[in-house]
Order: structure tokens, then C-alpha cells, then sequence
């Protein structure tokens, strides 16, 4: 079993299906989600496939049902939000459907058609009155001036009574006086008076008025102000250009009226048309929106039963025809336990179709790589994916998730460690845990929400361990917790008669001497002792610490992910790469760098407060035992001169073993034995021993390999074994290996910068905002401390939780991807893709 | 009667959520300087003055420690004051969202 630790064993299998049932069985396969189908027309493109008549019906559905879903979410109304699973329709129904979308389709475009003409006839009249309206106010200026005049001049009667709203040319002058009257935009009447003066050279008088209301464009839908504007022109070719220059500027003409009793009459009947025209849109609307009401409630249904439809179209698609058994043939991957569900299902489909002769499924051998398949639940699917991110594993590769499981959050948490923002984090995953089934929160398009919403299992654990490490780091927003009472005393200073009542106020810092009785007490029992809070050397003493805890967690996390190697080379039974790869790299990695862990504890257990003058530096130690120089310095224990001579002489000889052990071994392999044919290309032969061959033959393939990595592809021919290219292969991995043993390590150091950082942060952060408010003795002070405190709140989740925390679980992510999954972990594979409608649909 | 809804559903949410923090960090923050804390001492208000001045020791010391506390444990209950007017505001939301869907 174990699939988490290693990933499913898959196997090549042929389906045998009838013509009749073949739409059931993959419909039963779609609904389950079991197998992923293999591409058996590789050579054919899409337009030449059997079933792309069907596939062209399905997207013209789809088409039309995009349409529909469009108006109505144009028309704001809302869908059903409920769970529907419709099954796929059969073949005859298929007919019903896309009657009922053609015709909704046809009524819409008409409805929605007719609704435009009449909005646009609307924004005519309207525009129309405006017009009227604001040229009678231009009118009745001047009118007033010419009513004095009016019975001065007899013989121009027509004159008189209204100068400058003749319509009709003025024959006794012998000029023709014409007028133009429309509305433009406003951005544009500046240019176009500019463009009438330019052009017409004054012959022209052009008056303007802004309409206040703002009057929707019938093109672009948002309401703009427009200006009416009335043109009086002196001649006709003048006429003739001010129309062409009106035609320019995209200005809506309207015919004058010559009098007033015409222009009353006109805006009579204008507004008698308006009131008409608003109750018909008013109707049209409503029928607009019944119509859509009643598709929408089927809409969704449509189109989940259209998507389905199509993939599986597009799965037959993929079948090849076999006209002498008169079935399609299907090539698959399957899970072998998911083999007896697979016939199942089959049956099911056949017994659905009616079909006489029912579906089968048949086991082959295969010379491909499968895919591979880990399952995983909802705990577990995260940390999945993140490993699934760099790479997803060859198949039956040791998988590093489950692993993961524990060391992700542990590494995130070295770095994050604060009590309260452990505490803070974990119960935000907790809620996001508890109400994994709101369908509000699963479902937001909101991409940042549903990164961390996949996450929430993951933050949960970064929280808990947090909180670990915070009591470990004994640091809770910046402030040490004093649980069990602090090792050390000061009293016991001033009882020994170190200190004065003069010492204390003539020195700035005075440091409490461990060597004096009473003053240390004893270690605190968990984690850093709370004393240090107020020391001012406290980073020194952290510092030491944290950097030295680096290492050893560098040192473990690597020796864990070199050990791992073993169980991919025990599977894949390449039991020399034991002896020649695992071994000197264990070696080469525990002889330097496991003894430094060494000596570092036991400069800790050895070394105590009375010789700390005498302590070494384990640095200067190991820095001498590469140059073999042990004389300047005291020895930690007797025989260690010996002791690293020898361990640096075993890891100098670990590299050669490491570097040509395997090409020449395997060299030897070759030329030093006969070699079996391989047994090549799959039959159609039902067998019970079919797993034992399977193995067989993958023994024997990945025996005669250079590399578990180059054995995927298909028809290799293993007969020739490239010296050369092996051993290339492997100087790469002994060079990468060595010096990436020495870069790792320091690597890890990240976590001990990460940690200061944080620790800082969070330190800065209460210093310069909570303190302000705490410090304050007015008595008003309270009310200050309030909004302090929400300032504090704020700053601390967005800095110290948000962007620490993606840092730390970024350079967490780094320190598996890179240092400790590049000593096991190749991660070349591919990922097996079930054909599942539930994976299809959740795609759009 | 006009609205007594002056925030959204989001703005509410911080609200309580800011609130709960608020309360309970304050309340201890109000604990630990009754408990005349030591790691603490910086956020004391203190000054030479009263170091050197003071006839009793510690007292004077002891005595704005008590003043911070009890300045904590005042901004406590003015929040749980927030965090009551947020949950209104969270109801109010509530039923807003139920009368026009």
C-alpha cells in the first residue's frame, strides 16, 4: 500500500468498447474519475477526428449558452446557487437542447434588437426637445430687441416679426438666410465653432447653449453633455459647407421650425411621443427580463451537461476503431487497485446502453513510464502540492510529502518563533478550518483568499509549532514570559559583596557574574531563560545560540534526505549504488560536518560557566583540522589530532569511491557478462504472471541503465552502456554533491537570520508603538492607549504575520526544495490527470 | 428612524476581530503590570527622579506600575465597548443582506 511514501502502482490497460455503449462506459468513467486515457490517433489533428461534428454541435451550445449567461448577469439576476450534478444527456437528447437554446437565442437578439431602436428613437426625441427648448431661449432675446422695431417697418413685415427665425430665405434682401439647429458633444463645440469661423469666414453665427441634463450616447452607453447649438448662415453654398462641416463632427441635426406655433405644435407631439415611447421600453424591459428569468433557471444545468458532453466526445475522440471486433479500443492508465472499480464501472455503462455485449478491460505490459498517482486527503493534499511544485515525482519515487509534514512547519517555525504570533496565526487556520464548508469561503474568485484558504492545513501546523518554538525562544511579542521564575539572581551579587549601592549608580551596565555562588541557579527548565529580555547582551548570547542550532538542524535535515536514498535504491534494486554512492556520500557528510556537530555539543556539555575563559573556538578547531595544523591551539579532548587526521582521510577518500565507483562497476557489469535480450512491445495476451514479468522486465531495464533518471522514454535499446556519459554523469554528481555539502550547511544559517530578523521586528514594532501608548501618565493617556493599540494590532498582522511570514515559509520552502530534497528527490515525473467531469468542470 | 449602519460587513469583521485581541491582550498586559513584571520596566513611565527621590523604595515605582495597569485594564473595557458596537454592526449587516436578497 503506502502510497503516500511512494505513490501507486499504475498499469497500462486496453478497453474493449462496444460502438453501442461506448458514450455510457466513458460517461461512467467521467462521473468516477479513475483512469486517464491515452492519445491512440497522435498523428490525426483535431479537424480530421471521428467525432468532430459532435464536438462543433457542443461548442455552438456553448456559445449560445455564454450568450444567455452574459444578459443575465447583465440583467442582474441571480442564479441558483446550488450543488446541481447533472448527468451527461444521451446522444438523442442532445437534439431537444439545442432547440430550446437556438430559440431562446433567436427571442433574445430580437428583444434586445427592438429594445436598442427604440432607446435610440427615444434619445432622438429627447435631443429633439432639448433642442427646441434652448434655441427658443437664443430666440427670445432677440426677439424682444426686434418688438420695438416692429412698427417701423411696414414693407418688411416678415422681417419684423421674428428677424433671425425665418426659415424660409428672405426674398426682398435677395440673400437666403438659412438656419441649423442639432445638438454636439461639448468636448467638440470648441473646435467646431473654430473650424465654422475658419471656414465660412464669418458668414455664419453660431449660438450655443449647454443642455444640463446628462443624455446617454446611443454608442457607447455612458452619458455624456451635450451643447444644442443653432447656426444661422448667410447663402447656400455656405449652407452646404457649415452641413458638410456638421457631418464631421458627428452632430445630431434637427429641423428648425419656422414659427413659433410650429414649434409649439412639434413639442406637443414630441412629448406625446416620449411618454409613449417610455412606456414600451417599460414593457419591453419586462418581457426582456422574464424571458431571461426562465432561462436562467436552466442555464446552469445546460451548461455543466453541455462541458460533459463535450469531453466526452472528445475521449472518444481519442479511442481508436478496431473494424474487425466492430469496438473501440481505449488505451489507459489505471491504478491496479482501481482495476475490479474499473470493471465495474463498465458494466455499468454497458447494462445503461442496453447493449448486448457487454465492455472489458484488459491488462498489458508496457515498456513507458506511468504516471504517478499519490492520493491524498484534505490534510495531506497541501503539503503535497507544495512538493508538487517543484517537481512531481518519478513513479514509485520516495515521495519527501509526508515528511514534509512535520519538517516544513518545524523549519517555518525556527525562523518565525513568537509565542503571540503563533498563537494569532493558528487560530485564523483554525477558523478557516472550521468553516471549510461555508461555501462562501470555498468558492470567491479571489486568488490571494484561495491560496491561503488551500493552505489552511498548513498554516494551522506553522501555528502550532510557532507557538512551540515562541516558548522555546521564550519570546511573546517581543516580551519573555516568566513561568517557572528566572535562573538567575541579582541579590545574590549584593550578598556576596560584589556589587555596592555606589556601583549601581556610577556604572551604565554591570554584568552578573555566573561564578559567583547564588547568582545562577540553575537552567530554566524550558527554553531561553526570561532574564535575558532585559540583558543587554542578550543578542550576543542568542546569537551564539541560534547559529549553532542551525547547523545541527542543516546537518540533520541533510544526513535525513541522504538516507532516503536508500529506499529508492532498495526499490529499484540497485543495490551497488548502496555500497558506491550511499555510502561515501554519508561518509563524506558525517565525517566533516557530523563532526562539527560534535564537537559543538560537546563544547556545550564539557565547557562550563567556571572555564569559560578557557573555551575554544570550534571554528578555529575545524578550520584547523583541514589544514592539519593542531599545535597552536589546547586540544578539546586527548587524541583529537588523531581523531580528525583520520576522519578527513576517510572523507578525501570517500570522493574517488563516490567518483568512479559506479561508471566502473557498471562498466564491468557489461563487458564482463552476456547480456539477455530485451523483451520489447506489448501484447495483447491476458496473463496471471503479468505482474511478475512487469517486474522482471523493469528489473532488468533499470539493471542495465546508467540512471534511474535516463530509463523513462519508451523503446530505449539498453544493450550499449555509454561509459563516457555515465561517468560525465557522475563527476557532475560528485562535484555538485561535495562542494553542495559545504554551501548547505551554511545555508541553513538562514534560519538563524531569519529568527533575529523577526525577533527584532517584533521588538521595534512594541518600542515605538506600543510603549508610546503605555508610557503615557496623563491622565487622558488612556484614551490614547486605544487607538495605539489598534495601530499595533494592524502593523503587527501585516508586517510581522503577513510579510514575515511569507518570508519565512518562502526561504522554509527553499531549504526543502533545494538543500534537502537534491540529496534523494528527482522529481521528473509526470502527474497522472484522471479523466474526471469534476476536474474538467472546476477548471472554468 | 435613519440607519444605524455606518460600516460594512468586512469593517465589522475587523472590528470584533481587533476587538477580541484587545481585550484579552490588554487584560493581560493590565495583569502582568499589577504583577509589577520586570521585563516590563521599560514601559513604565519612570524617570531619575523618582528613582533617586523615592523615601520608600521600591513604592514609587510600584505605584505607576499599578497606574499602567489599571490605564490597561481601562482601554480593555473600552474595547469590549468597540467590540460590542462592531457585533451591532455585524447584525445589522446580517439582516440588511437577508431584506434585499
Amino acid at each position: 500500500m503506502c502510497s503516500l511514501l511512494r505513490g501507486e502502482e499504475m498499469c497500462l490497460a486496453q478497453l474493449f468498447l462496444q460502438s453501442g455503449s461506448a458514450y455510457d462506459c466513458i460517461n461512467e468513467l467521467g462521473e468516477l474519475g479513475l483512469v486517464e486515457f491515452r492519445d491512440l490517433n497522435p498523428g490525426v489533428n483535431a479537424f480530421q477526428r471521428k467525432h468532430v461534428n459532435e464536438i462543433k454541435k457542443c461548442e455552438e451550445m456553448e456559445r449560445i449558452l455564454g450568450y444567455l449567461l452574459r444578459e443575465v448577469k447583465k440583467a442582474d439576476i441571480s442564479l441558483p446557487e446550488g450543488d446541481v450534478n447533472p448527468v451527461a444527456p444521451l446522444p438523442k437528447h442532445v437534439m431537444a437542447i439545442m432547440e430550446q437554446l437556438q430559440r431562446l437565442e433567436v427571442e433574445l437578439g430580437e428583444v434586445t434588437r427592438n429594445k436598442e431602436k427604440l432607446q435610440r428613437n427615444l434619445l432622438e426625441l429627447t435631443e429633439y426637445t432639448h433642442m427646441l427648448r434652448t434655441t427658443r431661449n437664443f430666440v427670445q432675446r432677440t426677439s424682444e430687441v426686434s418688438v420695438s422695431f416692429c412698427h417701423v417697418y411696414e414693407e418688411f413685415p416678415f422681417l419684423e416679426k421674428d428677424t433671425l427665425m425665418d426659415y424660409s430665405s428672405m426674398q426682398r434682401l435677395g440673400a437666403k438666410l438659412g438656419f441649423i439647429s442639432g445638438l454636439i458633444q461639448r468636448t467638440k463645440i470648441e473646435a467646431f465653432e473654430r473650424m465654422l469661423w475658419r471656414v465660412c469666414k464669418g458668414y455664419t453665427i453660431l449660438s450655443y447653449a449647454e443642455v444640463e441634463e446628462y443624455l446617454e450616447d446611443p454608442d457607447t452607453g455612458e452619458p455624456t453633455k451635450s451643447v444644442v447649438f443653432l447656426i444661422s448662415y448667410w447663402g447656400d453654398q455656405i449652407g452646404q459647407k457649415v452641413k458638410k462641416i456638421c457631418d464631421c463632427y458627428h452632430c445630431h441635426l434637427y429641423p428648425y421650425p419656422s414659427s413659433n406655433e410650429e414649434r409649439t405644435d412639434v413639442v406637443e407631439g414630441l412629448r406625446t411621443r416620449i411618454q409613449d415611447l417610455h412606456t414600451v421600453l417599460h414593457r419591453t424591459d419586462d418581457y426582456l427580463k422574464q424571458v431571461l428569468m426562465k432561462a436562467s433557471e436552466s442555464v446552469y444545468t445546460w451548461v455543466i451537461q453541455v462541458k460533459k458532453m463535450k469531453a466526452i466526445y472528445f475521449i472518444l475522440n481519442l479511442c481508436s476503431f478496431d473494424v474487425t471486433n466492430k469496438c473501440l479500443i481505449a488505451e489507459v492508465w489505471c491504478p491496479v487497485n482501481d482495476i475490479p472499480t474499473l470493471r465495474r464501472a463498465l458494466e455499468e455503462g454497458s447494462r445503461k446502453s442496453g447493449a448486448t455485449v457487454p465492455s472489458f478491460v484488459n491488462r498489458i505490459p508496457t515498456n513507458d513510464t506511468p504516471p504517478t498517482l499519490i492520493r491524498t486527503n484534505k490534510f495531506t493534499s497541501g503539503f503535497q502540492n507544495i512538493v508538487d511544485a517543484y517537481g512531481v515525482g518519478n513513479y514509485r519515487e520516495v515521495n519527501p510529502a509526508p515528511f514534509t509534514i512535520i519538517t516544513f512547519p518545524f523549519l517555518f517555525a525556527v525562523m518565525f518563533g513568537d509565542l503571540g504570533h503563533g498563537v494569532i496565526m493558528a487560530l485564523f487556520a483554525l477558523w478557516m478550518v472550521l468553516y471549510e464548508n461555508n461555501r462562501k469561503l470555498k468558492n470567491t474568485r479571489n486568488e490571494i483568499w484561495n491560496t491561503f484558504f488551500e493552505g489552511r492545513y498548513i498554516i494551522l501546523m506553522m501555528g502550532l509549532f510557532s507557538i512551540y518554538t515562541g516558548l522555546i525562544y521564550n519570546d511573546c511579542f517581543s516580551k519573555s514570559l516568566n513561568i517557572f521564575g528566572s535562573g538567575w539572581s541579582v541579590k545574590a551579587m549584593f550578598e556576596a559583596k560584589v556589587w555596592k549601592d555606589a556601583d549601581i549608580r556610577g556604572n551604565r551596565v554591570l554584568t552578573l557574574d555566573p561564578n559567583v555562588t547564588g547568582v545562577f541557579r540553575g537552567p530554566y527548565p524550558l527554553g531561553i531563560d526570561p532574564i535575558w529580555n532585559l540583558a543587554s547582551n542578550r543578542l550576543t548570547f542568542l546569537n551564539s545560540y541560534k547559529m549553532k542550532m542551525s547547523v545541527i538542524l542543516g546537518v540533520i535535515h541533510m544526513s535525513f534526505g541522504v538516507i532516503l536514498s536508500t529506499y529508492n535504491y532498495l526499490h529499484f534494486r540497485k543495490k551497488h549504488s548502496l555500497y558506491l554512492v550511499f555510502l561515501p556520500e554519508l561518509l563524506f557528510l558525517l565525517c566533516l560536518f557530523g563532526y562539527l556537530v560534535f564537537m559543538i555539543f560537546y563544547k556545550w556539555l564539557v565547557f562550563t560557566a567556571k572555564d569559560s575563559r578557557l573555551a575554544p573556538s570550534i571554528l578555529i578547531h575545524f578550520i584547523n583540522m583541514f589544514l592539519m595544523q593542531g599545535d597552536g591551539v589546547q586540544p578539546l579532548y586527548p587524541g583529537q589530532t588523531g581523531l580528525q587526521v583520520f576522519l578527513v582521510v576517510i572523507a578525501v577518500l570517500s570522493v574517488p569511491v563516490l567518483l568512479l565507483g559506479k561508471p566502473v562497476y557498471l562498466y564491468w557489469l557489461h563487458n564482463g557478462s552476456h547480456r539477455l535480450g530485451m523483451y520489447r512491445g506489448y501484447e495483447r495476451v491476458r496473463r496471471n504472471s503479468e505482474e511478475e514479468l512487469y517486474l522482471m522486465r523493469a528489473h532488468d531495464m533499470e539493471e542495465g541503465s546508467s540512471h534511474s533518471d535516463l530509463s523513462t522514454s519508451g523503446e530505449r535499446q539498453t544493450e550499449e552502456f555509454d561509459f563516457a556519459d555515465e561517468f560525465l554523469h557522475q563527476a557532475i554528481h560528485t562535484i555538485e554533491y561535495c562542494l553542495g555539502c559545504v554551501s548547505n550547511t551554511a545555508s541553513y544559517l538562514r534560519l538563524w537570520a531569519l529568527s533575529l530578523a523577526h525577533a527584532q521586528l517584533s521588538e521595534v514594532l512594541w518600542t515605538m508603538v506600543m510603549r508610546v501608548g503605555l508610557r503615557m501618565d496623563t491622565s487622558l493617556g488612556v484614551f490614547f492607549l486605544v487607538p495605539v493599540f489598534g495601530l499595533f494590532a494592524v502593523l503587527t498582522v501585516s508586517i510581522l504575520l503577513v510579510m514575515e511570514g511569507l518570508s519565512a515559509f518562502l526561504h522554509a520552502l527553499r531549504l526543502h526544495w533545494v538543500e534537502f530534497q537534491n540529496k534523494f528527490y528527482s522529481g521528473t515525473g509526470v502527474k497522472f490527470c484522471p479523466f474526471s467531469f469534476s476536474l474538467h468542470l472546476s477548471v472554468t | 428612524m435613519p440607519s444605524l449602519l455606518f460600516c460594512g460587513p468586512k469593517m465589522a469583521a475587523c472590528g470584533i476581530v481587533i476587538s477580541i485581541w484587545g481585550v484579552i491582550m490588554l487584560a493581560m498586559l493590565g495583569i502582568f503590570f499589577s504583577a509589577k513584571s520586570a521585563v516590563l520596566i521599560e514601559d513604565v513611565p519612570f524617570t531619575e527622579e523618582d528613582i533617586r527621590k523615592d523615601t520608600n523604595p521600591p513604592q514609587n515605582i510600584y505605584s505607576l506600575y499599578n497606574q499602567v495597569g489599571i490605564n490597561c485594564f481601562i482601554a480593555a473595557g473600552i474595547y469590549v465597548a468597540v467590540g460590542a458596537v462592531s457585533l451591532c454592526q455585524v447584525r445589522l449587516n446580517k439582516r440588511q443582506e437577508y431584506m434585499v436578497t
